[in-house]
């Protein structure tokens, strides 16, 4: 099947991030401080389960920002044509999830549909068989649950055998930290030393990350044993499988995430470090911006701007090929406006320790020396703020996930087109009202964001515990 | 004193007058009143006459900044500027779309938006600094580590997800409170029960957690060493010395968000059907309002200066060593 490769703007703005980051942490490499500071997180047991957890969805969130069109069949000769539709590659592997839809509402794993239906031929109302969920069991359900239970073990037995040869692997390539471990659980007396053992400490980060490799393999297994054969998270009210939104949901809440940030730090370094630096009429001026635009509440802000970039959306229509690509701008256009209301914080942050960094030692030197002002602030003042921005960076992470919720829920936030968690709990809202209730779309929101947002918060603590100069004690 | 308030009142002018242009500008210069127009009326129904009605009817036909058609002073009064930004300092609002008075029901709105929000910060504050306190009690023990770990969890979970669970299980399950509504008088407190004790559930993670590491930086103090070689049982310590210098930063931290309770929350309103400013103003920019919308952001950073304001008079009040100049 050949295809045409869209590249939508938030697609290439991510990729650009990922190239920042790893260009950061090739550059972190060399620099002493930040690598003892990593070193630290990388010890750190539940800081790196989070971070097992977080590459999970950042894969799933990458998978999906790989767009492309499919190309449609065509008459031999012809022009090649491409569908309107654009689809990911995550779309691609979740096909069967994706085409696999029903009619209505399902619950998990149901064979039949939610709600009674009159059927054809009959005047009785019945509940209709799901064209999908269980279609392999053919008529006779007697095998219904025995059918769940076995392909439950199937999944959890396969995904703990690719668990243990991953053990396998990774016991041969850490082979003296396992020693170390043994030695000191064969002596028998902790303490005295012995848990201050680098190698311990590390076999210790290793190994949570393990569990949490096998949680998410265990999770892995089950979901595709069971999505092979039924709805796993049950359908919503359109029928659309429930595990496949709620995966797509994830790309969403990255790139609020991360690419608001991408707004956030240029604006929030450059006039910290110029209000900080340059002081004077520079400083009041910045400082009289970030005023202003920090007394305005949060919220309102956002929605006056949101408001005002809708106008202009529905009023340039001829911008946009595709509804994707306007869902894009307007996802995009939300990661700016956040972007421009979030800096003030962090701005506050960089002028007040740019004003102690100023006074030191080592900068009044380079100011002796004839270094000019712009070189110093890149040379001598934005690597010692390194750590806060980073700090800033990560801890915003999660509060961006949490916010787009809730903006979403407000009406302010993503196009309603556009599958995230927002939108799935505005939608499932109303269904707990129903009787009897539907409360799996919740469910699964509920659980996807919340491994989310408290992987990053893990994460986010324990980098800012190894970074900040002030927590050590 | 009162000479710094008033040099504080002062220099809230020139941002409220930045507020206001922010306002200004992105509500009719990003788009103009003919793009709203537009838009609100639909696709459909566009025509020249159409605008130019629903402009006329919202006072959006003048010009923006300067009107060359009016003399004298007129230039500058008849303007969108004049009439809906300028106005908006004399406590004149306008009207919304429904044609009531925005001023007025700013003022009616207001009861029951604090009659939540008040109790809902007492109470959350009350109950964050006492778990704070437990934790820092049993600090470096499991059951401090436990309480850290269920704050972060706290944390994790979108505010939106307690007020529907709340409403679930409390409501629905447990049959103990009235779904959503309002009532007035002592009528209110059954309809209060509900949302009150969710947003103090819901934001008891995040400052339980801030509070903890307060009450550990305060724990380092010299002061608080003397105390404990003066043989004063733990329990003496923490309580009658640490809490009392504790709270100093942690009162002065909130005052900041005290003016804004009058502006309600903008979630918990508009699930439980309370009418207050939240709820205004959700419905206000679903209806795409712009008048409302654009008032709401004006008194909001009024309300959040003035708790500036505050928090600068409280620091001087709580801690003697801070003087005001």
């Amino acid at each position: 099947m050949s295809f045409q490769i869209v590249l939508l703007w938030s697609d290439a703005l991510l990729f650009v991030l990922i190239a920042a980051i790893v260009g950061l942490a090739l550059w972190a490499r060399r620099q002493d401080a930040l690598r003892a500071a990593w070193g630290r997180v990388l010890k750190d047991g539940v800081a790196m389960a989070a971070a097992t957890v977080l590459a999970v969805f950042v894969l799933i969130g990458l998978l999906d920002s790989l767009h492309y069109r499919a190309r449609l069949e065509a008459q031999p000769g012809a022009a090649a044509r491409y569908a309107v539709e654009v689809n990911s590659a995550l779309d691609a592997l979740l096909s069967d999830l994706r085409q696999r839809g029903e009619k209505t509402y399902s619950a998990p794993l149901a064979t039949h549909l939610f709600a009674k239906e009159a059927l054809e031929n009959s005047t009785q109302r019945e509940f209709p068989r799901l064209k999908h969920g269980g279609a392999h069991l053919g008529q006779d359900l007697s095998g219904h649950e025995f059918d769940i239970a076995l392909r439950l073990s199937r999944g959890l037995a396969a995904a703990l055998a690719v668990w243990l040869a991953l053990v396998a692997l990774v016991s041969r390539t850490r082979k003296q930290e396992f020693m170390a471990v043994l030695r000191v659980m064969r002596s028998g007396i902790p303490g005295d030393g012995a848990g201050n053992d680098p190698k311990v400490v590390q076999s210790k980060a290793t190994g949570a990350v393990l569990v949490a490799l096998l949680a998410i393999l265990l999770l892995f297994g089950v979901a595709l044993s069971l999505g092979g054969g039924y709805h796993v998270f049950g359908t919503d009210k359109v029928g659309q499988d429930v595990l496949y939104l709620s995966l797509k949901s994830i790309r969403t809440g990255l790139l609020i995430g991360t690419l608001t940030t991408l707004v956030m730090l240029p604006l929030a370094v450059l006039l910290g470090i110029l209000a900080g630096y340059v002081g004077g009429w520079v400083d009041d001026l910045i400082q009289y911006l970030y005023t202003t635009l920090s007394s305005i509440p949060g919220v309102l802000l956002i929605a006056a701007a949101v408001l005002m970039m809708q106008v202009i959306i529905d009023t340039h229509p001829q911008w946009f090929a595709t509804s994707a690509e306007r869902a894009d701008a307007r996802l995009l256009a939300l990661c700016l406006i956040l972007g421009m209301t979030s800096w003030t914080g962090v701005a506050r942050l960089l002028r007040g320790e740019t004003l102690k960094l100023r006074e030191l030692e080592f900068v009044q030197a380079a100011q002796a020396f004839g270094v000019g002002r712009f070189a110093i602030m890149r040379r001598h003042i934005l690597p010692n703020l390194m750590h806060i921005v980073l700090i800033a960076l990560v801890m915003d992470f999660s509060g961006l996930v949490l916010a787009e919720a809730v903006l979403s829920y407000v009406g302010v936030g993503v196009d309603p087109t556009t599958i995230s968690f927002g939108t799935m709990i505005n939608t499932a809202r109303m269904e707990l009202a129903r009787e009897p209730m539907v409360w799996w779309s919740l469910a699964a929101a509920f659980s996807f964001m919340f491994a989310l947002v408290l992987a990053a918060n893990l994460f986010a603590d324990a980098v800012r515990d190894a970074f900040d100069p002030r927590s050590s004690t | 004193m009162l000479a710094y308030v008033i040099r504080r009142l002062l220099y809230a002018i020139p941002i409220l007058v930045g507020v206001n242009l922010l306002t200004f500008a992105l509500f009719f210069v990003v788009n103009t009143p003919d793009d709203m127009a537009r838009m609100q009326l639909g696709v459909k129904r566009v025509t020249p006459e159409a605008i130019q009605k629903w402009k006329a009817e919202r006072g959006y036909d003048k010009p923006l900044l300067w009107n060359a058609t009016a003399s004298g002073s007129a230039t500058l009064t008849e303007t969108i500027f004049f009439s809906k930004s300028v106005r908006m300092f004399a406590g004149d609002f306008g009207r919304a779309d429904d044609g009531r008075d925005i001023a007025r029901e700013i003022a009616t709105r207001m009861g029951p938006s604090l009659a939540i929000a008040l109790p809902t910060f007492v109470l959350g504050l009350f109950v964050a600094i006492a778990f704070a306190l437990l934790l820092v009690f049993f600090r470096a023990t499991a059951l401090d580590f436990s309480g850290v770990v269920l704050c972060v969890a706290m944390m994790s979970i979108s505010g939106l997800f307690y007020i529907i669970g709340g409403q679930w299980l409390v409501s629905k399950v447990w049959h103990l409170a009235p779904i959503s509504g309002y009532g007035g008088g002592f009528d209110a407190a059954k309809f209060l029960f509900l949302p009150v004790i969710i947003g103090v559930i819901g934001g008891v993670g995040g400052s339980a957690r801030w509070y903890r590491t307060i009450f550990l930086e305060e724990i380092t103090r010299d002061y608080v060493r003397t105390a404990r070689a003066k043989g004063l049982p733990e329990r003496v310590v923490l309580f009658r010395h640490v809490l009392r210098n504790a709270l100093i930063p942690i009162l002065t931290g909130v005052v900041v968000v005290i003016p804004t309770l009058f502006m309600g929350s903008l979630l918990t309103e508009s699930f439980f059907g309370i009418p207050g400013l939240g709820s205004y103003t959700i419905d206000a920019i679903n209806a795409q309002d712009f008048a409302v919308v654009r008032s709401m952001v004006f008194i909001g950073s009024v309300l959040y200066i003035v708790g500036l304001l505050l928090t600068d008079i409280s620091y001087t009040l709580a801690d003697p060593r801070v003087r005001l100049q």
